[in-house]
């Protein structure tokens, strides 16, 4: 029992970052129907630049507070990956707004290749280990909860609120909400699309960030790499949970983290992405539009 | 064998019911299509009239109820048993769309070719024999093309067989699409609202076009129609759905003329029911007298229809809302329980 | 924040004073991209500690190229392409008439080129110079043009969306250094039961996904493609895991010759002596690889000729039918979830065809050659073809392959760029930003019209703003 509960907080850790990943797939799809493939290379660059500026920080100052060093790693990266993302949107995706579907794929995929070897021309193929931010950890009733767990969970709970907030009680979660309805009418009343749009991935960017910063926290090291895994792990999470709905999105995380971590702790660790994958695919034949997604009507 | 078959109608609806979540689309409808004559729908919109082309062709399975068609063989079919794809290919149904569907990147002669696809597919040995070069395909192929040529000539597309179908001018389209729909070699052809949104002209064009299906062919059609000036002009028989009920059925003449349709149709309020009534007067005084409603009461000529209170129920499908079916919602009801007739499904008209 | 904002708006009159702001914003943007990226490395030091490395005359060399390209776009390449715009339509006309033989017999001039390659490459390059031209450029550029035609059975026809096709090729491959190096099986039996198991593998994907629409499939044919590298790297006592399979036995000509040197039937031992004496012929590896070039050309015409087969055939015209409006199939009598699977299992057949080829051709194979990278790079080539079109697909594939390629060849930037450079690492960053640029420039592909399969009076060709590129 335990040992199932130890699994659980893990499997909810992991789902965490899955899930603040997820959300940056599942706005852009609700808003423009296009799967922003790029979207797992921008939480990588968010690691990254969480990872520079932390050196940035111990090479400047002696010592600086793990809390304030976590803060400001946090916030760079949401504004660096933020740039990045409003302008991959602007140079790759705006132009081909409303032409053939699987022309913005591509460009996403292709926008992917370049940001990974971006990052690995200029940073170098190696891992980047970090020495430990944060190492304590506390046992209640034999499970052993790091503090690390604990903060990737709070993070996580305070931006979903915050977030919560600005998509629905806000006027831009209104215009977000309003384009993703229908463009066309939200911008003949008065709605600025494309600014809705550049905010949307402004806002995914920043939720992949602040994942970034976690995942470098929690791990301890980062790679040019480490997008793709976590990138298709997310978007699996996405569609897990309905792709378009953003509790779906955390929800479906959740699920992803939670599986990986139980398959991992009872059958075995080879096989856990084949598990997450297959479990996908079963609830795909199922329920075609995910756990919480809107079914599409079929109109004849 | 043969006599006995013009005498069963070419399809039945009995008891059938179509509910989507709490909204009932159709309610206990009964009616049939005789053999080789045009049966219209008719009916204000939301009354569930594409829900029962759909539940025809099978897009949905009726909650309950029988559809049954009978083929010029004898052979019967239970419609809402078979796969959607089977009932055109087995049994012999082919329908149309209310917003057209074509293949729009393909040319008009590739869209005639895409319908004749069982019968090309049985040629071509299930593709083995034609990836080979056989000449048996060559030929089927041949008399695939001589077939679309016919209804091309005959839907007046001729000209236009080797231009994407997507280009064609929307009265050239709704004509395409029957013409495949006709290559599929159907005995009942169903027609979603194929003059909607066409000129004079064209609608003209329509109305030559379908009663020559007809002729030479002896396809029975049935038809959703909203221009009463094609429905008056073509169809034998209109059967006339309110809210998923049907409130009248009979010849043109006699629907026309049934206070029950006028009252649906315009939509009259409670006190103005018998306001309408008195106008029109009894329905057996028009009747015997043969006198057509006033224009300014009766179906509208030209109209698009008179808005229905609830939308297109198709898009309402999953939904919570629970809208009410009752016989008390309907105007038509409202005029029934005036004049007092007693059983709502009951055919009226010259027919009895 | 204009920096990219929309260049419609541009005053035509002064073009300088608009490119030198865009510039400096694009400056300002560039800077603020790559600070933490160009200007600061980090790198292990000697300790193995992660350490910082500023490279500023890096970071202020590549703003002040970015600000310049910024600047020669809006003042130069915007106006010389406006004005050749205005002047296009004209030319057009003419041109049509003077390329027609060319274009009317432009397939039998492609395939003859492709078949007089390696003749011309042995003439200019020798023997064993010829090796790498053959080899890297021509048999990797035929085996993506294979692929991408095989998946545009899938996408470019049937309009499904498949992000997992390298799982066929996978198949194909693994299938044929199972069986060959277990029971010895000749490569001539081997690649039809490769290709039969990929197209049953096909099957197998298609049924669970036959429901499954837009990018719910696309999700689900990924995963899969992901399921069956991570069963190849975890069943290990099969597929002996990451190490892979070496050893794979190499390809004879229908049993009459091979190509070890070794071996009593070698090339050389089997002809007569008088051609071996007659040409100088020396053994030498270039004959396999030849012999290589010509079976995957082959292999790949093979892929062309029935997919234009199956485009005139029924099956073909429902899977296009298919792409363009599914419920209009099904109105229509086609059991599309047949004609589905259908398109599934014969898309998948040419990938496992292919696989077999390319586990012969390497000799080793292991699940890194099967990533997902793989499938985006086929899917790629099929969309910035044009989808459905074989001569943009293969005009797609020896552009992006061809160019990576050809980028390996490019020492000669080492002079520029000084020793430590290599042009390989920058393969990948190309071959991505040039995936963005082409598909930017050219949504729908280099060929984006569709050839009808049947004709009245002539075939004109379906312009792509008619076409539609399916939900499924």
């Amino acid at each position: 029992m335990q040992y199932f509960i130890q699994q659980l907080i893990n499997g909810l850790t992991l789902g965490s970052i899955y899930g603040l990943i997820a959300i940056g797939y599942t706005m852009v799809y609700g808003i423009i129907g296009m799967i922003n493939f790029a979207h797992g290379d921008i939480f990588m660059i968010g690691a990254f630049v969480a990872l520079i500026v932390f050196l940035i920080l111990s090479a400047m100052f002696y010592s600086v507070p793990v809390v304030v060093a976590l803060l400001i790693m946090m916030v760079v990266a949401m504004i660096m990956t933020s740039l990045y993302n409003w302008t991959i949107e602007k140079v790759a995706y705006r132009p081909l707004r409303g032409s053939f579907r699987l022309a913005p794929l591509i460009t996403a995929i292709g926008m992917s290749i370049a940001l990974s070897n971006f990052v690995q021309v200029t940073q170098g193929p190696r891992n980047k280990p970090i020495p430990p931010l944060i190492s304590d950890v506390y046992n209640v009733f034999g499970i052993s909860i790091s503090l690390k767990q604990i903060v990737i969970a709070v993070v996580t709970i305070v931006l979903l609120t915050v977030f919560w907030y600005l998509v629905n009680k806000t006027s831009l979660g209104r215009a977000q909400r309003a384009c993703e309805q229908d463009r066309k009418m939200a911008a003949l009343l008065g709605v600025d699309v494309d600014r809705t749009i550049s905010i949307t991935f402004i806002m995914g960017a920043s939720l992949a960030a602040v994942a970034g910063t976690l995942f470098l926290m929690y791990y301890g090291v980062v790679a040019f790499s480490d997008g793709f895994v976590p990138g298709v792990k997310a978007f699996t999470a996405a569609v897990l949970g309905g792709i378009g709905s953003i509790p779906g999105a955390v929800l479906g995380g959740l699920l992803i983290g939670l599986i990986e971590s139980l398959w991992s702790a009872y059958f075995s660790i080879d096989y856990k992405d084949v598990a997450a994958f297959s479990i996908l695919a079963i609830v795909l034949i199922f329920l075609p539009s995910g756990l919480l997604g809107r079914p599409e009507v079929e109109k004849v | 064998m043969a006599d006995t078959n013009l005498q069963t109608p070419i399809l039945s609806v009995e008891h059938l019911s179509m509910k989507f979540g709490g909204l009932v689309a159709i309610g206990d409808l009964s009616f049939t299509a005789p053999r080789g004559e045009i049966t219209a729908l008719i009916g204000p919109n939301g009354a569930g009239k594409t829900t029962v082309f759909n539940c025809i062709t099978g897009f949905y399975k009726p909650t309950e109820g029988m559809i049954t068609m009978t083929r010029q063989s004898g052979e019967k079919f239970l419609l809402e048993r078979l796969p959607d794809f089977q009932i055109t290919a087995k049994a012999k149904v082919a329908r149309t769309f209310q917003n057209i569907r074509l293949f729009s990147g393909m040319t008009v002669l590739e869209n005639l070719l895409v319908a004749q696809h069982n019968a090309l597919m049985r040629a071509s040995g299930f593709t083995v024999l034609g990836l080979l070069g056989l000449k048996s395909y060559k030929d089927a192929s041949r008399e695939s093309i001589e077939k679309a040529v016919y209804w091309l000539e005959k839907a007046n597309l001729i000209d236009r067989a080797d231009d994407p179908a997507g280009d064609l001018s929307y009265g050239a389209q709704r004509r395409l699409e029957i013409a495949r729909a006709m290559c599929t070699g159907p005995e009942l052809l169903c027609l979603d609202e194929p003059a909607a949104g066409l000129n004079p002209k064209e609608s003209l064009a329509l109305n030559e076009l379908l009663l020559g299906i007809r002729r030479d062919t002896g396809t029975s059609i049935l038809l959703i129609e909203h221009d009463m000036a094609v429905v008056m002009e073509i169809s034998d028989h209109v059967v006339v759905l309110e809210y998923g009920r049907k409130i009248s059925d009979g010849t043109p003449a006699s629907v026309r003329s049934d206070p029950k349709v006028i009252a649906a149709y315009l939509g009259v309020d409670d006190e103005e029911v018998t306001d309408a009534l008195v106008e029109v007067g009894d329905d057996h005084i028009l009747e015997e007298g043969d006198v057509a409603p006033p224009p300014a009461l009766g179906p509208s000529e030209t109209s698009s229809m008179f808005e229905g209170p609830i939308e297109d129920t198709v898009e309402e499908a999953g939904s919570e809302t629970i809208v009410p079916a009752s016989p008390a919602a309907s105007k038509a009801a409202q005029v029934e329980a005036q004049t007092g007739a007693t059983d709502p499904v009951k055919p009226k008209g010259p027919a009895q | 924040m204009t920096a990219i904002s929309d260049t419609t708006t541009r005053q035509a009159s002064s073009p300088y004073g608009e490119a030198a702001r865009q510039a400096l914003w694009a400056a300002l943007l560039s800077f603020g991209l790559f600070f933490f990226f160009i200007g600061l490395e980090s790198t292990q030091d000697i300790s193995n500690r992660l350490i910082l490395q500023s490279h500023w005359v890096t970071l202020a060399i590549v703003v002040a190229l970015v600000a310049l390209g910024r600047f020669l776009f809006i003042a130069f390449v915007i106006p010389a392409v406006d004005r050749r715009r205005a002047n296009r339509a004209p030319i057009a006309v003419v041109d049509e008439k003077d390329q027609s033989f060319i274009r009317r017999h432009r397939f039998k001039i492609m395939i003859a080129l492709l078949v007089l390659y390696p003749i011309f490459i042995l003439s200019t390059a020798g023997l064993q110079g010829s090796l790498k031209w053959v080899n890297n450029f021509g048999v990797q550029v035929l085996i993506y043009v294979m692929l991408a035609w095989g998946l545009n059975i899938v996408v470019g026809l049937a309009g499904l969306l498949d992000l997992g096709y390298v799982a066929f090729y996978a198949v194909g491959a693994y299938a044929y250094a199972l069986l060959g190096t277990e029971f010895g099986l000749s490569f001539w039996i081997l690649l039809p039961a490769a290709g039969i198991m990929a197209a049953f593998w096909g099957i197998i994907l298609g049924f669970p996904v036959l429901r499954l629409r837009g990018d719910y499939l696309a999700i689900v044919t990924l995963a899969f493609g992901e399921i069956i590298r991570l069963v190849l790297i975890n069943w290990r006592e099969v597929t002996n895991g990451s190490a892979g399979i070496s050893g794979i036995p190499k390809i004879t000509f229908f049993g009459l010759f091979d190509f070890n040197i070794s071996s009593p039937d070698y090339i050389l031992k089997v002809l007569p002596e008088s051609i071996v004496t007659l040409f100088a012929l020396r053994p030498s590896g270039a004959y396999y690889t030849i012999f290589l070039y010509y079976l995957i050309l082959a292999l790949a015409m093979l892929t062309a000729f029935v997919t234009i087969r199956l485009r005139r055939l029924p099956v073909g015209r429902a899977w296009e039918a298919l792409r363009e409006d599914e419920i209009a199939c099904r109105s229509l009598g086609i059991n599309t979830t047949n004609t589905k699977l259908t398109a599934f299992a014969i898309g998948a057949m040419f990938g496992g065809f292919a696989g077999a080829f390319f586990a012969a051709r390497q000799g080793f194979i292991n699940p890194e050659s099967f990533v997902f990278l793989q499938s985006a790079i086929i899917l790629a080539i099929v969309v910035l073809g044009g989808m459905g079109s074989l001569s943009g697909i293969a005009i797609a594939a020896l552009v992006m392959i061809g160019g990576m390629e050809i980028l390996r060849e490019m020492q000669f930037l080492k002079i520029v760029f000084g020793q430590s450079f290599t042009p390989e690492l920058y393969r990948m960053l190309l071959f991505g930003i040039a995936m963005v640029v082409v598909m930017v420039w050219k949504p729908r592909g280099f060929v984006g019209s569709r050839e009808p399969t049947a004709y009245l009076k002539e075939a004109r060709a379906v312009s792509s703003t008619f076409t539609k590129e399916g939900h499924g």
